[in-house]
C-alpha cells in the first residue's frame, strides 16, 4: 500500500507571516542599534512637528478672533453665581442669599435621612455618620468647599450629558462625531483638561467647577445613549398607541423608561466630579484636595490620613447613595398622608430639631478648630514607629528595585530605537488584527514620535509597563483566591468596587508614607491602583464560566489544579485581558497624577505646562497619553474579541 | 355588506426589511428567494383582507409568520413597503403625524404581549396615560381610569406599580389602558402568550366577557390555534408573511384550504368547533318529524341527543324556525369517526 502524503499548502503571505516579518525587521533594528544612523534611533529634529504651536494658534484664534472668551465668560459667570449660592449655604461665604451656613447637624441629618430613604438603616447610618465624622474632626469647611463645587457641577454635567446623549440617539451623524471624541476624552489625563480651562477662566473655585463639569460629561452622554437604546420596543409602541407626540414620547416614555441607566450615568458623573474636584487643587481649588496636597507636600502623614479617610468616606457615601437611587424600584404605600410621607416628616422634624440645637449651643452649628477631635498626633506616632520598624525592609526594597530593576529597565526603554518600537507596534497590530490594526497602531504611535516627546513617553510607558506587570503578578493570584467560592467572590468584588470609587489621589498617601518621594513610590502607587481592575476581572472571568463546563471537566476526572490550568484559566483569559486593558488605563491616569511626587515623564512636563498655562503643550502631552491608552485598548480588546469568537462565545 | 361596514381594509400589503426595500418592485408573484438574493426579508407578503365593523378577526401563525408585523402595519407602527391600509376609508399611510396621533387618541387601542406598561407609573397612572396625552383634565381622567381598572377586576390595586403585579394583573392593566380612550378598533398582539396556561384560560374568559359588553372591531394576534378557534369570528392563518386561509373557524376546520392549514386542524376536536347548522341539508319538502335541535350548538354539545335520537334526518331550528335537516349518520361519523 502506498503511503499517501497530504499535499503541502502553498506558501501564502498570511497575517501571521507578515507580522513575523515585520517583528523580525524590528528585531534587526534593535540588534544593529550600534551601527544605525542617528535618524533611525531617534527621529531627526526636522521631522518633529510643532503640534503645540498649531494648537496654540487655534486656541488664540478661538479666543481672540471668534470671541469665544465672551461665551466662556458668560458661562463662567452663571457657574460662579451658582457656586456663590452653594458656598453661602454650605459654609457661610458672604454672598447672596446670605442665609448660611446651614448648621452641620442639619446637613448630617439630611444626609442620614437620604441614606435611610434610599438604602435603609445601614446606608442612613453610613451617610449621617460620615458627616458627623467630618464635623467632629474639624474638617467641615474644607469638605463643604469641595461639596459646594460638586453640588453645582453635577447638575450641569448631567444636563449637558443628557442633551448630548439625546442628540446622539436622535441623529446618527451626531453619534458618529461624538464617539471618537468621547473615546479620546475618556482617556485624556485629568491635567490635560485643566490647562485650557486655566487659560480661559483662570484659577480658583470657578475654574475648578468648570473643569469638573467638562470632565464629568462623557460618561453621562454614554449612559443616556445606552439607556435610550435599551428601552423595550413594546413600551415605545404602547406610548405611540397612546397617542403621544414626539416630545411627549421622549419626556414621558423614553426618558423615564431609561431611568436606571440615566441614574447610573449620574452616579458616574458624581464619582468623576469628586475625583476631579480633589485634583483641581492644582489649579487653586480650595477644599479637601488642596488641604491634602499641602499636607502631602509637607509630609504630614497623620493629618493627611485624616483627610484621606474623609475623602474615602465621602466617595463611598456619594457612590452608595447615587447607586441606591438608581436601583431603587418604585413601591406603593397605602394609608394616610403622614404614613405615605413618613420619611419626609421625620426629616422635617430632624431639621427643625437641628436648627434648635444649633441655636441653643454653638457646637452644633460649627465645630471650632480647637474643639476638633484630631488624632493626627497619635497617628503620626504610630505610623512613625511602624515606619521605623519596617524601614530596613523598605529601604532594601527601594534600593533593590531602583538599582536592579527600575533603572536598567528604564534605560532599556530609552535605549530602544524609535523606528524599532514603531515597527514592533505595527507588527503586533498586524498579528492581532491585520493591516487595519497595524494602521491604527501607527496612527496612534507616529504622532507621539513626531511630537518630540518620545523620551518622556517612553518613561511613561516604562512606568506603566512595570506597574501593570507587578499588578498582574499580584492581582491574578488574588483574583484566584477570591473566586474560590461565591461568598468570598462577592466580598472581594465589594472591596474592588469600593476601592474603585476612591479618587486616585488617595492612593498616594500610604505610598508616600512607606516609600517617601521617589520612583518606587510612583510605581507602587500606580501598581496598587492598577491591581484593582485585575483582581476584579479575574474573579468575574472565573465566575462567568458556565457550570456545565466545569462539571463536565470534573466528571472527566480533572483534579483541582488541572481544572484551573486546562479549563478555567483558558476560558477566563479574554475577560482577564479586558481587565488588563482597564488596568493600563488606570495606570496611565495614575502615572500622570503621581508626577507631582517627582517623575521625569509626560506627567512632569504636563505639570510644567499647567504652571506656565501652555495650552498647546499641555494638550499635546495629554493626547500622547491618550493615544498610548487608546492603542493598548484597541489591541487588547481586539485580541479578546478574536479569542472569544474563536471559542464560540 | 356595504362599503361603510368595512372598518379596516388592507390591499396587497407588503412589509419588507433590508437594505433598500423602497427600491423593490413588488408583485404578487415576487418570491422570498428573489428578495433574499438582494438582502431583503419579507415579513408580510401581499396581504389583502377586510375587517368589518364589530367583527373579531384572529390572525394566527407561528413565530416568524409575520402576524405581529401585520398588526403593526394596521396600526401604522410600521409603514408598509407597498400596498395600502385603509381605516374607515382613509389611507393611513397618507396621514400626517398629527392626524395619525389624533386617530390613535380617539379610535385605536392596543394590547401588547409583554404588556408595555410604563414602569415608573402606577396602574392607575398607566391607564390614565392615553387620556393625559390627549390633554384630558386630571379629575376626569383619574375617574375614567378607576372605572377601567374596576372593569378589568383590579379595584384596590390602583396604587400598585407594574412590577408589584402578577403577569395576569399587568395584562389587565394593559387591557384597561387600551380601552381607556373608548377606541372603536382594538388591536391585541398575543395578549395572553406570556401568561401561564391557567391564567391564560381565565383571561380568555374575561376577554370574551369584555368583548360581549363592548362591541368593538377587534384584531387579535395569536400563535395558539385553540385560542383562535375559541375567540374568533374569522381566522386568518399566516405562513411566511402570506395569508394561507381566511375564514370562519368552522370552515377552516371542515375545509382547510392548504396542507399547511390542514396540519393545524388535524389535531383539533372538530365537534367542539362545528355547529349542527354547518351539516344541515335544505328541507326541500321533506317531512319534519318531532322536536328540532338547535342549529347554533356545537355537535359536541348535542352529542348525547344525536346518539340517542332514532331519526335519520333530524330537524334543526334557528331562531324559532326550521333551518334544515341534520343527516344523523354524517353527524355520528364526525363524532365517532367513520364506521369501520
Amino acid at each position: 500500500m502506498m503511503a499517501t502524503t497530504l499535499p503541502q499548502p502553498p506558501f501564502r503571505l498570511d497575517q501571521k507571516r507578515i507580522a513575523q516579518a515585520i517583528l523580525l525587521a524590528a528585531l534587526v533594528l534593535v540588534v544593529f542599534r550600534g551601527v544605525l544612523p542617528a535618524g533611525l534611533v531617534r527621529l531627526p529634529g526636522a521631522l518633529v512637528l510643532p503640534f503645540a504651536d498649531w494648537i496654540n494658534a487655534g486656541f488664540d484664534f478661538a479666543r481672540d478672533d471668534l470671541g469665544l472668551m465672551t461665551f466662556t465668560r458668560a458661562f463662567s459667570d452663571v457657574v460662579e453665581f451658582c457656586l456663590d449660592v452653594t458656598a453661602n449655604l454650605l459654609y457661610g461665604k458672604s454672598r447672596w442669599p446670605h442665609v448660611g451656613p446651614i448648621p452641620w447637624v442639619v446637613i448630617a441629618a439630611t444626609a442620614g435621612m437620604a441614606g435611610y430613604a434610599l438604602g435603609g438603616l445601614r446606608l442612613g447610618v453610613l451617610a449621617g455618620g460620615t458627616f458627623v465624622w467630618i464635623a467632629v474632626m474639624g474638617q467641615w469647611k474644607w469638605a463643604m468647599e469641595t461639596l459646594s463645587v460638586i453640588v453645582v457641577a453635577v447638575p450641569f454635567s448631567v444636563i449637558f450629558g443628557l442633551l448630548m446623549g439625546v442628540l446622539a440617539w436622535r441623529y446618527r451623524m451626531a453619534e458618529r462625531i461624538l464617539n471618537p471624541i468621547l473615546n479620546i476624552a475618556q482617556s485624556l489625563p485629568h491635567f490635560a483638561y485643566m490647562i485650557p480651562v486655566v487659560v480661559f477662566i483662570g484659577v480658583g473655585p470657578k475654574a475648578g467647577a468648570i473643569v469638573t463639569i467638562i470632565f464629568s460629561v462623557p460618561p453621562m452622554i454614554r449612559m443616556s445613549l445606552l439607556g435610550l437604546r435599551a428601552v423595550s420596543p413594546e413600551i415605545i409602541e404602547s406610548g405611540k398607541m397612546s397617542g403621544t407626540t414626539r416630545l411627549q414620547l421622549m419626556t414621558r416614555v423614553r426618558l423615564p423608561a431609561a431611568r436606571t441607566e440615566i441614574l447610573i450615568g449620574v452616579n458616574q458623573v458624581i464619582m468623576q466630579s469628586l475625583a476631579m474636584v480633589v485634583l483641581a487643587s492644582f489649579i487653586g481649588m480650595p477644599g479637601l484636595g488642596q488641604k491634602l496636597l499641602q499636607l502631602l507636600q509637607g509630609l504630614k502623614i497623620g493629618l493627611s490620613v485624616e483627610i484621606g479617610v474623609t475623602i474615602v468616606l465621602l466617595a463611598i457615601v456619594l457612590d452608595r447613595l447615587s447607586k441606591a437611587w438608581a436601583l431603587k424600584q418604585p413601591e406603593h404605600v397605602e394609608g394616610s398622608w403622614l404614613r405615605r410621607h413618613r420619611v419626609l416628616a421625620v426629616w422635617l422634624g430632624l431639621v427643625a430639631l437641628g436648627f434648635v440645637a444649633a441655636w441653643s449651643h454653638p457646637y452644633f452649628a460649627e465645630v471650632e478648630r480647637k474643639q476638633a477631635l484630631s488624632m493626627a498626633g497619635p497617628v503620626d506616632a504610630v505610623v512613625g514607629g511602624f515606619i521605623d520598624l519596617i524601614d530596613p525592609v523598605t529601604d532594601w526594597l527601594r534600593w533593590f528595585l531602583i538599582t536592579w530593576v527600575l533603572i536598567p529597565l528604564r534605560n532599556a526603554f530609552l535605549w530602544l530605537p524609535t523606528t524599532a518600537v514603531l515597527l514592533a507596534l505595527v507588527g503586533v497590530g498586524w498579528r492581532i488584527g491585520g493591516w487595519r490594526s497595524a494602521l491604527v497602531c501607527l496612527a496612534f504611535a507616529l504622532p507621539i514620535a513626531l511630537s518630540g516627546w518620545w523620551d518622556r513617553a517612553m518613561i511613561t510607558a516604562y512606568t506603566v509597563f512595570v506597574a501593570v506587570a507587578l499588578a498582574l503578578m499580584i492581582g491574578v493570584p488574588l483574583g484566584l483566591l477570591g473566586a474560590a467560592n461565591e461568598t468570598r467572590a462577592r466580598r472581594f468584588l465589594l472591596v474592588c468596587d469600593t476601592a474603585q470609587t476612591f479618587p486616585s489621589f488617595i492612593y498616594l498617601i500610604p505610598v508616600i508614607m512607606l516609600f517617601g518621594v521617589n520612583d518606587v513610590a510612583v510605581i507602587a502607587a500606580v501598581m496598587v491602583f492598577a491591581t484593582v481592575p485585575i483582581v476584579r476581572y479575574t474573579i468575574e472571568g472565573l465566575r462567568s464560566i458556565p457550570p456545565e463546563i466545569v462539571e463536565s471537566a470534573q466528571m472527566s476526572g480533572a483534579s483541582a489544579g488541572q481544572l484551573l490550568r486546562h479549563v478555567k484559566l483558558p476560558l477566563a483569559v479574554p475577560t482577564l485581558v479586558v481587565g488588563a486593558n482597564q488596568s493600563i488605563m488606570f495606570a496611565l491616569f495614575m502615572v500622570i497624577i503621581a508626577a507631582f511626587i517627582g517623575t521625569q515623564d509626560l506627567g512632569q512636563e504636563m505639570q510644567r505646562a499647567l504652571s506656565s498655562t501652555d495650552v498647546g503643550k499641555g494638550l499635546v502631552l495629554g493626547l500622547a497619553v491618550a493615544f498610548m491608552g487608546l492603542m493598548a485598548d484597541h489591541l487588547l480588546l481586539k485580541w479578546a474579541r478574536n479569542h472569544e469568537a474563536a471559542m464560540g462565545r | 355588506m356595504t362599503a361603510s361596514d368595512v372598518v379596516i381594509s388592507c390591499k396587497n400589503v407588503w412589509k419588507v426589511f433590508g437594505d433598500r426595500p423602497e427600491r423593490l418592485v413588488l408583485t404578487p408573484s415576487t418570491t422570498l428567494d428573489e428578495l433574499r438574493a438582494t438582502n431583503h426579508i419579507a415579513a408580510v407578503r401581499d396581504v389583502s383582507l377586510e375587517i368589518r365593523r364589530g367583527e373579531m378577526l384572529v390572525v394566527m401563525g407561528l413565530s416568524g409568520s409575520g402576524k405581529s408585523t401585520l398588526v403593526r402595519c394596521l396600526a401604522r407602527l410600521l409603514d408598509v413597503t407597498s400596498g395600502s391600509v385603509e381605516v374607515e376609508g382613509r389611507d393611513i399611510g397618507k396621514l400626517t403625524e398629527t392626524e395619525l396621533i389624533e386617530l390613535r387618541r380617539k379610535k385605536m387601542g392596543m394590547v401588547f404581549q409583554s404588556f408595555g406598561l410604563l414602569p415608573h407609573r402606577t396602574a392607575l397612572e398607566n391607564v390614565a396615560f392615553p387620556l393625559e396625552m390627549r390633554g384630558q383634565d386630571r379629575a376626569s381622567r383619574i375617574a375614567r381610569a378607576r372605572d377601567m381598572l374596576t372593569l378589568v377586576g383590579l379595584k384596590g390595586r390602583e396604587g400598585y406599580f407594574p412590577r408589584e403585579l402578577s403577569g395576569g394583573q399587568q395584562q389587565r392593566v394593559g387591557i384597561a389602558r387600551s380601552l381607556a380612550v373608548e377606541p372603536d378598533i382594538w388591536f391585541l398582539d398575543e395578549p395572553f402568550s406570556a401568561l401561564d396556561p391557567l391564567i391564560r384560560r381565565e383571561m380568555q374568559d374575561e376577554f370574551l366577557r369584555l368583548k360581549g359588553m363592548l362591541a368593538k372591531t377587534i384584531v387579535f394576534i395569536t400563535h395558539d390555534f385553540d385560542e383562535a378557534l375559541r375567540l374568533a369570528d374569522r381566522i386568518a392563518i399566516m405562513k411566511d408573511g402570506a395569508v394561507e386561509q381566511i375564514d370562519t373557524p368552522e370552515n377552516i376546520v371542515m375545509a382547510p384550504a392548504t396542507p399547511y392549514v390542514a396540519k393545524f386542524t388535524e389535531a383539533i376536536d372538530r365537534t367542539r368547533v362545528v355547529h349542527a347548522g354547518a351539516l344541515a341539508q335544505p328541507v326541500e319538502g321533506r317531512a319534519i318529524e318531532g322536536e328540532p335541535l338547535p342549529a347554533d350548538e356545537t355537535l359536541h354539545a348535542l352529542a348525547r341527543r344525536i346518539v340517542s335520537d332514532s331519526r335519520a334526518l333530524i330537524p334543526l331550528s334557528h331562531k324559532g324556525r326550521i333551518a334544515g335537516l341534520l343527516d344523523r349518520k354524517a353527524a355520528l361519523d364526525l363524532l365517532l369517526g367513520p364506521a369501520a
